[in-house]
């Protein structure tokens, strides 16, 4: 039930992600961040099976901190995400699998573009302009057909999140509560209030 | 076992020796220490090799147990784990309330009606027992003694934060084997007071208030709406009971008899076991809880 959106526009992903964590009918906790930061411009969220997706999440998290303490420097976005495709595949193909589907956020300051990476518990990796997870994705993916634009500044960039969230408040018959809402850009990473 | 371990097995036969079931020694030293390539010992763990649990020897173990214990999917299984239950746990000012039922059953038969599923981990650690008792039992009496191990090695107590991560950890590496069990891991360390929700499927989670097990509803639509951060010792105690009450009158799985636990700075204290009946026509205090006897 859980949702996940992000988007990238003039110099900058957002990453929205729903805060209730669901035990079959019962919303147990109002306020789980289900986005990490990895890097310095580098943030992730993350759904799917319960305690898979805390472990792997946390499994991922140190790994790039080790990578960057040895190497002195960041993983760039697009080198992360093939790595962590690569545990996502890794893990598949083992005895018990991590079910965990993820997007990734992040700015490249050597190119100075930002980058949105969708990924499956399958290990499908895809570079999108935008993306979107769980039950929302399928109001969410044609509404940002229609109205995401890859030059709008951070405000128009949070206003079509809005959008995005209105929609699925107004059509999907389970509320989603509160959304936390990351943004990554040339100056790090931030949390925004909606 | 012989066909299979020759299966998978290539090398000496010395190797193999240990696990031969016809083998008199079979079951003393099922893995040996020539099956782990070591003569001195693995580690500190003793002369035998990695201590393992004895499984059925059928090539899937775990759909073996499911087919015998999962009454959801068979209900003439012969063996039925005990679900029903309520717990529950909530944090305030004056530190953390946790009240639970006392009922067991096994499928629609009541098997005892004075469980006692709150677990003494240690004088600071209370633990909440649903889904599998023996599990929750087992696990939690096992993580009061890690917590110990911990206290000896680093001289100072265990956060409930680590505690409830070690169990966490502890039942997400048998994920998926059959293990049940949802679990309210409650206490105060140096940074107050804390509750943690841990189950089987290796969620973990902080919070303030929690519910678990097949009267949780119940319990938390009463629980929900008299809750505040500000509440005193005597009105949490009072919100503990009745939520549990009105789990125990609703839940045809939950009932019986009521115990109450808080936990404050130094550590938790027993509060009472309160008769479910006794405060549906009589109430704690005099105002009796029941609907008919509360609006007459």
């Amino acid at each position: 039930m859980e949702c996940q959106f992000g988007l990238s526009g003039n110099g900058y992903v957002l990453l929205a992600a729903s805060t209730t964590a669901v035990r079959s009918i019962v919303k147990m906790k109002h306020d789980q961040d289900n986005i990490k930061v990895l890097g310095p411009q580098l943030i992730m969220s993350y759904s799917g099976e319960p305690g898979d997706t805390i472990q792997f999440a946390e499994y991922i998290e140190r790994n790039i901190r080790l990578y960057q303490i040895r190497n002195f420097h960041a993983l760039r976005p697009s080198s992360a995400a093939s790595w962590l495709r690569r545990q996502l595949a890794d893990s598949l193909r083992s005895r018990n699998p991590y079910a965990v589907n993820i997007l990734l956020g992040g700015y490249d300051n050597a190119t100075s573009k930002p980058h949105l990476y969708w990924m499956d518990y399958l290990g499908t990796l895809t570079n999108q302009p935008y993306a979107a997870q769980g039950y929302g994705s399928y109001f969410v993916l044609s509404l940002l057909d229609r109205y995401h634009n890859p030059e709008a500044s951070l405000e128009e960039g949070l206003e079509t999140l809005r959008r995005c969230i209105d929609e699925v408040e107004k059509r999907l018959v389970v509320s989603q509560g509160k959304y936390i809402v990351k943004v990554v850009d040339k100056d790090g990473v931030r949390v925004i209030e909606l | 076992m012989n066909t299979l371990v020759s299966r998978f097995t290539s090398s000496s036969s010395t190797e193999l020796k240990a696990l031969d079931s016809r083998d008199p020694d079979y079951g003393e030293n099922e893995a040996s220490d020539i099956t782990w390539g070591s003569l001195g010992g693995f580690g500190n763990l003793g002369l035998n090799g990695i201590p393992s649990f004895n499984i059925p020897t059928v090539p899937d173990p775990t759909a073996f147990l499911r087919l015998h214990t999962d009454d959801a999917a068979d209900s003439s299984c012969r063996i039925k784990i005990q679900h029903g239950t309520t717990t529950l746990a909530f944090r305030f000012q004056g530190g953390v309330i946790v009240a639970v039922d006392s009922r067991a059953t096994a499928g629609s038969y009541i098997a005892s009606g004075t469980v006692k599923k709150v677990i003494e981990i240690n004088p600071h650690l209370l633990g909440t027992m649903a889904g599998g008792a023996a599990d929750c039992q087992f696990w939690e009496t096992y993580l009061g003694s890690q917590c110990r191990i911990y206290e000896l090695r680093n001289r100072e107590r265990i956060s409930v934060a680590a505690a409830s991560k070690y169990l966490s950890n502890l039942v997400y590496s048998y994920k998926g084997m059959g293990l049940s069990m949802g679990t309210m891991i409650c206490g105060w360390d140096k940074t107050g007071p804390a509750i943690f929700y841990v189950d089987s499927d290796g969620t973990r989670l902080k919070g303030d208030v929690f519910s678990v097990g097949s009267g949780s509803t119940f319990a938390y639509g009463v629980l929900d709406q008299g809750y505040r951060w500000d509440l005193t010792d005597e009105e949490a105690q009072e919100l503990g009971r009745r939520s549990i009450y009105a789990a125990g009158h609703r839940d045809a799985f939950s009932g019986n008899t009521c115990n109450l636990y808080h936990v404050k700075e130094d550590g938790w204290k027993f509060i009472g076991n309160y008769d479910i009946t006794k405060l549906h026509y009589e109430g704690s205090q005099g105002a009796a809880y029941g609907y008919d006897q509360r609006t007459q």
